[in-house]
């Protein structure tokens, strides 16, 4: 039988989608604006449904197109809401003059973000090139491998996203998690609500009694300090996250922290990676370790702000890695998590791991666990010294020539 | 590696193989196994061959890659036969098909063992009951009877509590659709 963590837990399936607009019902925002796109549609159509059905009192606003949808969020923000929108894709990239105004005003949105690739070629499946283009916005990333886990970082993004004064948002992967029924425990709407309690804002535009200014211009005399305080506040938010995944764990049972090991604490050879695939990659562990072959993962949760500090500490004992990016930032150079792991190693000044970038998956392509044992093989190879760390980005399962 | 059941369910668009996918693994869950379901993402298109997949397992579940290697496959429309690549799936599979066709001529068209097939007239089936040609409710009743870890009273049951939701205004559906699983749970047939 299947165990729930929370005593007052119930165990349901549901699709990623279903989830996140399931999140969306026990929170309970005070507004919601969104616009569909796929695959992201059917959160935003579910929590429509719940809105007009009476179950939720959150005021729903259909706009015309993402730039509103976060423009009527921010502003419900501002006014002293508390404000949630959902999208994906093209539809992020049309909310990306928004994003900064939210992260700038400091403003606790949060967002249920399905990841898909972006245009041109078209292509609807998934892969993170749309929230890595949005990864120096100041908004806080949670990435999720699963329903479960997108349900929990929903829940726990309200309250960091308020403390934390900084919007936040949560992903799940296009296709493979969005649409994928899997088995989900809940918790009761009572308890989601005790656990992420009432909004209650510092500074609010509709507090007649204390008015103030919001989104004035400062020029050179002050835009700089304010700029500061932003980032400051995304190296803040590291305590915060950790708090609040703390008091998540004491009250329905599940463990979060910046990111998950799996199998590495004597492990040799690891791979680094977000999102669904890491699932697939403990199944080839698990294969591995029967097999004698020392190797781990470590799955990166929060993206933004990054565990710089502690990252390369937890990876300090191994041989090899690899760093896999299911985007390209098509730099010149190598993928954005591979850059962020890099910097980790070398500000820890832990410089004798082999480490090496593969990119994969771009646009939805398969991803198998025999793509996985190969990455693995050579990883191994590389421990052995029979073959060398590869200096540019390799990628998976891709066609190199005209085939 | 863990032990997984893995279903594939070929189908044409309209036929209903996500709905039954997704109503199976509600099934699943409900005799506390860990499950997931999810179709083939494509183009929508009426009467397009689609795919949909279950996984089943007494652990959780945690890959995500697409289903190439089923243990089962559920043939909804007998006309994709022929385009059902069975390269590289494994020589055990079992093949249920909607089909008025017997086992053997079945399993010449599949080149396969008579001993891997299961046939059933689910369409006629739903014909009689449903009064659609929509099969995938009495598949999902003949699965069941292959499949064998499933109570055919218990998955009535769950059955009722989705499609009571799904056809709230439309009762007369419920009953139909219900009675099809069983007569399909009752006449599939093997070698």
């Amino acid at each position: 039988m299947i165990k729930i963590m929370y005593p007052k837990g119930k165990l349901v399936t549901k699709t990623g989608n279903e989830i996140m607009a399931e999140a969306m019902r026990q929170i309970e925002p005070d507004v919601v604006a969104a616009y569909p796109i796929t695959p992201a549609t059917e959160i935003m159509q579910i929590f429509s449904q719940f809105v007009s059905d009476g179950t939720v009192k959150t005021e729903y606003v259909a706009v015309e197109s993402e730039h509103s949808a976060m423009s009527a969020t921010i502003a419900a923000s501002a006014a002293g809401a508390r404000a949630m929108t959902g999208t994906s894709s093209q539809g992020l990239c049309l909310m990306w003059e928004m994003l900064y105004i939210a992260s700038g005003l400091r403003l606790p949105v949060v967002m249920a973000e399905v990841n898909r690739a972006l245009s041109a070629p078209i292509n609807i499946h998934s892969d993170h090139s749309d929230t890595m283009g949005a990864r120096d916005s100041g908004w806080i990333q949670i990435y999720s491998e699963n329903s479960q886990e997108a349900y929990d970082n929903m829940i726990q993004a309200i309250r960091i996203a308020e403390l934390a004064k900084l919007p936040t948002l949560v992903t799940t992967d296009g296709f493979i998690i969005s649409h994928c029924m899997e088995v989900v425990e809940v918790y009761p709407d009572d308890d989601v609500k005790e656990f992420i309690g009432d909004y209650k804002p510092d500074r609010y535009l509709l507090d007649i009694k204390r008015p103030y200014t919001l989104g004035s211009i400062t020029l050179q005399d002050y835009y700089f300090e304010h700029r500061y305080q932003l980032a400051k506040a995304m190296i803040d938010a590291k305590c915060i996250i950790l708090d609040v995944a703390k008091s998540f764990k004491k009250k329905f049972g599940r463990k979060y922290d910046f990111y998950e090991t799996y199998m590495l604490d004597d492990a040799e050879i690891a791979i680094i990676i977000m999102g669904s695939t890491s699932g697939t990659v403990k199944v080839v562990v698990d294969e591995l370790r029967e097999k004698g072959i020392k190797a781990g993962l470590l799955k990166i949760r929060i993206y933004r702000p990054f565990p710089v500090d502690q990252i390369a500490k937890d990876l300090a004992h191994l041989k090899v890695i690899a760093v896999m990016d299911r985007a390209d930032s098509c730099s010149g150079s190598f993928a954005p998590l591979y850059l962020d792991i890099i910097s980790s190693f070398y500000v820890s000044e832990i410089l004798n791991v082999k480490i090496v970038n593969y990119i994969y998956g771009l646009g939805g392509r398969e991803i198998s666990t025999a793509h996985i044992f190969d990455i693995y093989k050579t990883l191994d190879k590389i421990a052995l010294g029979l073959e060398k760390p590869f200096k540019q980005v390799e990628y998976v399962n891709l066609r190199k020539t005209n085939e | 590696m863990k032990k997984l059941i893995e279903i594939c369910w070929h189908g044409r668009g309209g036929q209903g193989a996500k709905t039954a996918a997704f109503l199976f693994a509600d099934v699943v869950l409900s005799i506390g196994k860990y499950v997931q379901a999810f179709p083939e993402y494509g183009p929508e298109r009426m009467g397009a061959p689609v795919q949909s997949f279950n996984r089943l397992s007494d652990y959780p579940i945690t890959l995500h890659t697409s289903i190439l290697n089923p243990d089962y496959i559920v043939v909804l429309d007998s006309s994709l036969i022929k385009s059902i690549v069975l390269k590289g799936v494994q020589k055990l599979v079992k093949i249920i098909v909607n089909t008025s066709f017997g086992i053997f001529e079945t399993a010449k068209e599949l080149n396969v063992d008579p001993k891997q097939v299961y046939v059933v007239d689910a369409s006629r089936i739903a014909l009689d009951m449903i009064g659609k040609n929509i099969p995938n409710m009495p598949m999902l009743g003949a699965l069941v009877k292959v499949i064998k870890i499933l109570d055919i009273n218990n998955v009535l049951d769950s059955a009722k509590e989705k499609l009571v939701k799904k056809f709230r205004h439309k009762s007369e559906v419920i009953e139909g659709n219900l009675a099809s699983i069983r007569c399909a749970f009752n006449e599939v047939k093997n070698f």
